[in-house]
């Protein structure tokens, strides 16, 4: 299966999107060759500003960019993008609802060797609580174009969580990333797995694996994280009685709580979140760490089998 | 019309913003006198005389847009636009009450003529450098003006905006830094020292002017040189008297924060009447 990292779709997506909109400016912060911005930068030059090692300038230039009718995208790895400029996030754009976008690469613990430091997991739920903010976390490549499309649409701000390592393509070029639409990726009975981003991918695997134990378990894919799609959580656990949360994040503020508190208000049914238990990453491969940290379909397969 | 009647004009408005403020801050309860009241002339000449505003269009795109970095200082911006026709001036009285359009910082999604939404310090700057590279990509001639505070300097955000302004060569950009000498804990001086303030601001590539920030005519030639400088932005560090206007507030940090109450407020008015 081919695989594209979403950091290298977003680049190419940008490419694409600023030659639509003269209104598309992109701001990075010494960061473009590896969020991939460098694409748009050699397209755009003149709509493209690099502020330097300066995240939370980059977040209150392109606030007083939108105040003026541009669309910035702001591009750093996620953990400098919500940790060093999360009080510009809030105060200079959350608050006053501005249409700035904040494409992140780099998230999660697939940054691999670079350790703890650089590898996000709490992005999510820093962002998923902040008033006014959509929140994207793409699945593969064709998602993260989805995503970049839609963001332009939407109102406020937006956050779209990307990544650093190849993940393979799950769908085909004619499909179309609606906003706050999960997307039931695989039909089961006996449990449904719900995940977001490189997850989707490893749930998928693990409903092979449960399937060739005879076990039917559905994969809802939830690209948005916010606003979430509530009635295809409760339809799943409706149908299958049984939900397992995937996701390379924290188990805390992240999908699986934004799942389990859908879950208590709604249709209670049994569950388990596999994610980051409350811990750091470290330095390693990007397989190795998933393997250690219990983000494999494996894992989900066992969560799923302990459940029902 | 010449020069001495203009000068004697805007300070007049400013004498009316003035009772304003301390109006507005003992029907509120609370707020912040000290730093709206050293701020007072140069928004005075902001509003009524240097920027290119329209009130009866707020989103105007050739507006020239004023960001209000040290955001606590609200009830001078307020003061300003109700006296430019923003909003009624009665509406004054309902600062920081439930329901107004006057919130205790200022949010420009609840009132007209509020280009920013501020109250976390250190932030208007890079703001105002994003208007300013706007103008530029849109090829417009607006301008932007930022207003900080002293001991806002100390955050670092605004020496990154500062290095990224200079480097945009952002000449349709000020930056005013409101230089009263005080902050929350005491003078900024033994707070976290800032100077040599203009030179630091030239260091980081900045045209620098020094002025008395009371006085209309160093105000308005500081504006006027600003205009026809190139290459460069321009800050405009205004030296002020911290509760300018108001004898017992002067250069008092006590000041910073509290609302005068009953007598006070009419002694205040009595020295701004
Ligand atoms: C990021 C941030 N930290 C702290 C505060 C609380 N605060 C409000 S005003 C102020 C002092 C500001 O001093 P200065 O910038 O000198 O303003 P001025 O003297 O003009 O009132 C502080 C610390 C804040 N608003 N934002
Ligand atoms: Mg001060």
């Amino acid at each position: 299966m081919t695989k594209i990292a979403t950091r290298e779709a977003y680049g190419q997506a940008l490419v694409t999107l600023g030659a639509e909109n003269p209104d598309v400016v992109v701001l990075d912060a010494d960061l473009a060759k590896s969020t991939k911005t460098l694409a748009f930068k050699k397209h755009f030059p003149h709509r493209f500003f690099d502020l330097g090692i300066a995240e939370a300038n980059m977040i209150g230039t392109a606030a007083g960019l939108a105040t003026a009718g541009k669309i910035p995208f702001c591009s750093t790895f996620a953990v400098f993008a919500t940790g060093r400029a999360y009080d510009q996030i809030r105060q200079s754009v959350a608050y006053p609802n501005l249409h700035v976008i904040i494409a992140a690469t780099h998230a999660g613990i697939t940054v691999g060797e670079d350790g703890a430091s650089h590898q996000s997991v709490e992005d999510l739920a820093l962002m998923r609580a902040m008033p006014n903010m959509t929140v994207f976390v793409p699945a593969d490549a064709v998602e993260t174009a989805g995503a970049v499309r839609a963001a332009v649409a939407c109102d406020g701000p937006v956050y779209i969580r990307l990544g650093r390592s190849g993940v393979p393509v799950l769908h085909g070029d004619d499909f179309e990333l609606v906003p706050g639409k999960a997307v039931e990726m695989r039909r089961g009975l006996d449990a449904t797995i719900i995940a977001c981003g490189l997850m989707v991918a490893q749930a998928l695997e693990a409903a092979e694996q449960l399937a060739a134990e005879g076990i039917d378990v559905g994969v809802l894919n939830v690209h948005t994280l916010k606003p979430l799609d509530v009635q295809a959580i409760v339809n799943a656990a409706q149908r299958t009685g049984a939900i397992v949360t995937a996701e390379e994040h924290s188990i805390i503020g992240g999908l699986g709580s934004a799942v389990a508190e859908t879950l208590a208000e709604h249709y209670p049914v049994p569950m388990l979140r596999v994610g980051l238990r409350d811990v750091f990453g470290e330095s390693g491969k990007p397989d190795e760490l998933l393997r250690k940290y219990g983000l494999t379909a494996e894992d989900i397969a066992n969560a799923v089998q302990s459940l029902i | 019309m010449d020069m001495d009647q203009a000068v004697a004009e805007l300070a007049e408005k400013a004498r009316v913003i003035r009772r304003h403020i301390i109006a507005m801050l003992g029907e509120a309860g609370s707020g912040h006198p000290g730093g709206s009241l050293s701020a007072a002339d140069i928004v005075t000449a902001l509003y009524f005389r240097e920027m290119r505003l329209d009130p009866s269009r707020p989103d105007w795109p050739e507006r020239d847009r004023f960001v209000l970095s040290k955001g606590h200082a609200a009830p001078v911006l307020y003061a300003a636009l109700a006296e430019r026709g923003y909003f009624p001036v009665e509406e004054l009285g309902t600062l920081r009450k439930l329901g107004s359009r006057l919130q205790g910082h200022p949010d420009m999604k609840k009132l007209p003529g509020v280009e920013m939404s501020t109250g976390s310090l250190g932030q208007g700057l890079a703001v105002a450098n994003g208007m300013a590279l706007a103008a530029r990509l849109d090829g417009r001639d607006y301008r932007v003006y930022a207003l900080l505070g002293d001991g806002e300097l100390q955050e670092g955000q605004v020496w990154e905006a500062a290095m990224a302004a200079a480097h945009y060569a952002l000449e349709n950009l000020v930056a005013i830094v409101d230089y009263n000498g005080l902050q929350i804990d005491g003078p900024v001086s033994e707070v976290m020292a800032p100077e040599p303030v203009p030179d630091k601001w030239r260091a980081f590539g900045w045209h620098v002017l020094e002025i008395d920030g009371h006085d209309m005519r160093q105000i308005l030639a500081a504006f006027a040189e600003a205009r026809h400088t190139r290459g460069q932005p321009t800050a405009i560090i205004a030296r002020t008297v911290k509760g300018k206007g108001v004898s017992f507030m002067e250069n008092e940090v006590d000041w910073h924060g509290v609302a005068p109450k009953g007598e006070q407020i009419a002694q205040a008015l009595e020295e701004l009447a």
